[in-house]
C-alpha cells in the first residue's frame, strides 16, 4: 500500500515537471516575439524616465543610459491599461475601467481618456474634479501645470521622486484585476467541468482529459498538504487550501504569458491571501493554540518576552507568506527583463544569444516555481493550520496529552 | 532617480487592488467550494470508498471460496469414505448371502441324501423282506417238488427227510 503511494506521488512529481517544462518551452517560443515588445517598451520607459530624470532636457531623448531597474520595476507593476506593443501615442493597449473614490463620490471612466499619458500631463474633468495620471498613480491635479507641463507638484530630492498632490482612493480595474477576473473564470470553468464530468461520466469510469491532469494535483493537495499537515478533521480546510492552490498556480501561469500580468507578484493579492491564511489559521485556533501563546511551557519570569514574541509570531507567519510569493514571483520577472534589457545596456545584437539562453534557462525555472510557489503557499498555510487544530501541545504534558489520545480514540 | 519611487509603490499594496481580490477571492472560495470542490471531492470519496469496498468484498469472496474449496474437500472425502463404507457392505453382504447360500444348500443336500438314504434302507428292507417270502415261496415250491419226487418211493423219502433235517440243522 504505501509503496503504491510512493510511486504514485514519484508520478505525481514527475507530471508535474514535464508539464512546467512543457510550458516553459512554449511560453519560450512566443517569447521571441515579445522580445521586441520589451524592446519598444523599454525605449519607452526611458523616455518617460528621462522626462522626469533629465528635467529640461528633450523629453524624448532616447540615445542616454538606459535604467534596466525603472523598467523592469515598471514591468512588474501593475498598470491602469492593458498594454501589448507599441509606445507612447502608437501603443496598441487594452483601456482598462477607472473607478475611483474622490471627494464628490464614485467617479467612472476609461483609462483611454488620459491618452496614454503617465506623467500627469493630460488632464481627465469628471464629477467636477480634475484627475491626472502619474507613475499609472492618479492624483488630483493641479491648477496650472508646472514649466514642463504637469499638472502634479512633484518634490526631487537626491534620490527621490515624490508627489505631494492629493490622490483620491483608486478602485480601478487595472490590468492586474482584470487579469485576476480572467483566471476566476479560466479556475471556474475548469474545475465546475471537471465536477459535472465526474457527475455525468459516473465515478466509477477513468478520469480523462482535463481531470487526468487536475485529479492528481487535487489528490495531491488533499492527502499530501492537507492530510499531510493538518491530520484528524483536515477534510474541513481542504476547499480552502485547493482554492488557495489553484489561484496561486494559475496566476503563476498567466503572470509567465508574455502580455499576462504579474498578479502573483503583486503585493495587494499576496497580503489578501495571506490574511486570509491568518483569519482560518487563528478562528480555527484551539485551546492549546492560544494557550500555547498566552500561558507558554516556560518559568514566568520571561513571559514579558515571550508572549509578546508569540503575539508576533500570529503576524509574522502570513507576512512572511505573503513576502514570499511577492519576492519569488517579483524577482523571476524582474531577472528575465533584465537580461533581455542587457542587450540595450551593451548596445549591441551579439549579447542577444546570452540573454535569450539566458532567459530560457529563468523561465524554465520560473515555470518550476510557479507550482513550487504554489505548492509552497498551500503546504504552509496548512501548517499553520495544523499547528492551530492540533490536539497536542508539543512541549510538554505528556500524561495529558496520552489521557487526551486515549479519551479521543 | 524614479527607480526609488516606483519601487516604493512595488511593495506599497494597492487598495484597488486588495479590494477587488478581496471580493474575488470570497467569490472564488464559495463558488467553488459550492460547484467546483464538493462534487469533485464527494466523487473521488466515493470512488475511493468504491474500490475499498471491491477489495473487501473481492478478499471476502476469496476467503467465502477458501471456505468452499475447503468444504468441497471434506465433502469429498466423506463421500469417498461413505463409498468405500457400501462397497464394504455389499462385499459382506455378498460373502454372508454365498456363505447362507452354500449353508442352506449343503443342509438341503445333506437332507436329501439322509432321505434318500432312509429310502434306500427302507426299499432294501422291503427288497430283502419280499426276497425273503419268494425264497420261502420258492422253496416251498422246490420243496414240494423235491418232496413229490423224492417221496416217490419211501428210502427216498426217509433220506431227504434226513437230508433236509441236517441242512436245516445246518442253516
Amino acid at each position: 500500500m504505501t509503496s503504491k503511494i510512493n510511486t504514485y506521488k514519484r508520478f505525481t512529481s514527475i507530471f508535474l515537471l514535464i508539464f512546467s517544462l512543457f510550458i516553459g518551452f512554449s511560453n519560450n517560443l512566443s517569447a521571441s516575439e515579445p522580445l521586441e515588445d520589451t524592446i519598444e517598451h523599454g525605449h519607452s520607459a526611458d523616455t518617460a524616465v528621462a522626462a522626469h530624470d533629465a528635467h529640461g532636457h528633450d523629453a524624448h531623448e532616447a540615445n542616454g543610459p538606459i535604467d534596466i531597474s525603472a523598467i523592469a520595476i515598471e514591468h512588474v507593476s501593475d498598470s491602469h491599461s492593458w498594454h501589448f506593443w507599441g509606445e507612447g501615442h502608437d501603443a496598441v493597449a487594452a483601456p482598462l475601467p477607472v473607478i475611483l473614490k474622490g471627494n464628490n463620490g464614485i467617479v467612472f471612466f476609461m483609462s483611454s481618456e488620459f491618452h496614454h499619458d503617465n506623467e500627469g500631463k493630460t488632464i481627465v474633468e469628471k464629477n467636477g474634479e480634475r484627475f491626472v495620471m502619474f507613475e499609472e498613480k492618479v492624483y488630483y491635479a493641479n491648477e496650472t501645470p508646472n514649466e514642463y507641463g504637469q499638472y502634479v507638484t512633484l518634490t526631487i530630492d537626491e534620490k527621490e521622486v515624490s508627489v505631494s498632490n492629493a490622490a483620491p482612493l483608486d478602485f480601478s480595474i487595472t490590468k492586474n484585476v482584470a487579469q485576476m477576473f480572467i483566471s476566476v473564470i479560466v479556475i471556474m470553468w475548469i474545475f465546475m467541468s471537471i465536477a459535472k464530468a465526474y457527475k455525468t461520466q459516473g465515478v466509477t469510469s477513468a478520469p480523462r482529459g482535463k481531470q487526468s491532469f487536475f485529479e492528481p494535483l487535487i489528490l495531491f493537495v488533499r492527502d499530501d498538504i492537507a492530510k499531510g499537515n493538518i491530520g484528524h478533521g483536515s477534510e474541513k480546510f481542504v476547499p480552502y487550501l485547493l482554492t488557495v492552490f489553484f489561484m496561486i498556480l494559475i496566476n503563476n501561469v498567466f503572470g509567465m504569458i508574455p502580455i499576462g500580468a504579474n498578479l502573483t507578484g503583486n503585493i495587494a493579492f499576496t497580503l489578501v491571501l495571506s490574511v486570509a491564511t491568518m483569519i482560518v489559521t487563528n478562528i480555527n485556533g484551539n485551546k492549546n493554540y492560544w494557550s500555547h501563546i498566552f500561558l507558554p511551557h516556560a518559568p514566568k519570569a520571561i513571559w514579558p518576552i515571550l508572549i509578546p514574541i508569540e503575539v508576533v509570531g500570529i503576524l509574522t507567519k502570513p507576512f512572511a507568506l505573503m513576502m514570499r510569493l511577492f519576492a519569488n514571483m517579483t524577482a523571476g520577472h524582474i531577472i528575465i527583463i533584465s537580461l533581455v534589457g542587457l542587450i540595450f545596456v551593451f548596445k549591441t545584437i551579439y549579447i542577444a544569444p546570452v540573454s535569450v539562453a539566458f532567459a530560457l534557462f529563468i523561465d524554465v525555472l520560473e515555470c518550476l516555481v510557479a507550482f513550487l510557489q504554489a505548492y509552497v503557499f498551500t503546504m504552509l498555510t496548512a501548517l499553520f493550520i495544523g499547528s492551530a487544530v492540533a490536539d497536542h501541545n508539543e512541549d510538554g504534558a505528556h500524561t495529558t496529552d496520552d489521557d487526551h489520545a486515549t479519551a479521543g480514540h | 532617480m524614479t527607480s526609488t519611487f516606483i519601487l516604493a509603490s512595488l511593495i506599497e499594496p494597492a487598495i484597488g487592488l486588495i479590494f477587488w481580490t478581496t471580493i474575488t477571492f470570497i467569490l472564488l472560495l464559495v463558488l467553488l467550494g459550492k460547484f467546483a470542490w464538493k462534487p469533485i471531492l464527494t466523487a473521488i470519496k466515493t470512488r475511493e470508498k468504491g474500490i475499498e469496498d471491491a477489495l473487501a468484498s473481492a478478499e471476502n469472496a476469496l476467503n467465502d471460496m477458501r471456505e468452499l474449496k475447503s468444504n468441497n474437500e471434506k465433502i469429498l472425502a466423506e463421500a469417498r469414505a461413505e463409498r468405500d463404507n457400501l462397497l464394504k457392505e455389499a462385499r459382506d453382504t455378498k460373502d454372508a448371502i454365498i456363505a447362507e447360500a452354500k449353508a442352506k444348500s449343503q443342509a438341503e443336500a445333506d437332507r436329501i441324501m439322509s432321505s434318500a438314504r432312509e429310502q434306500i434302507t427302507n426299499e432294501k428292507n422291503a427288497a430283502v423282506a419280499e426276497l425273503k417270502n419268494q425264497v420261502a415261496t420258492l422253496s416251498i415250491e422246490i420243496a414240494e417238488k423235491i418232496l413229490r419226487s423224492e417221496l416217490s418211493s419211501d428210502e427216498k423219502q426217509k433220506a431227504l427227510v434226513n437230508n433236509l433235517m441236517k441242512d436245516v440243522n445246518l442253516n
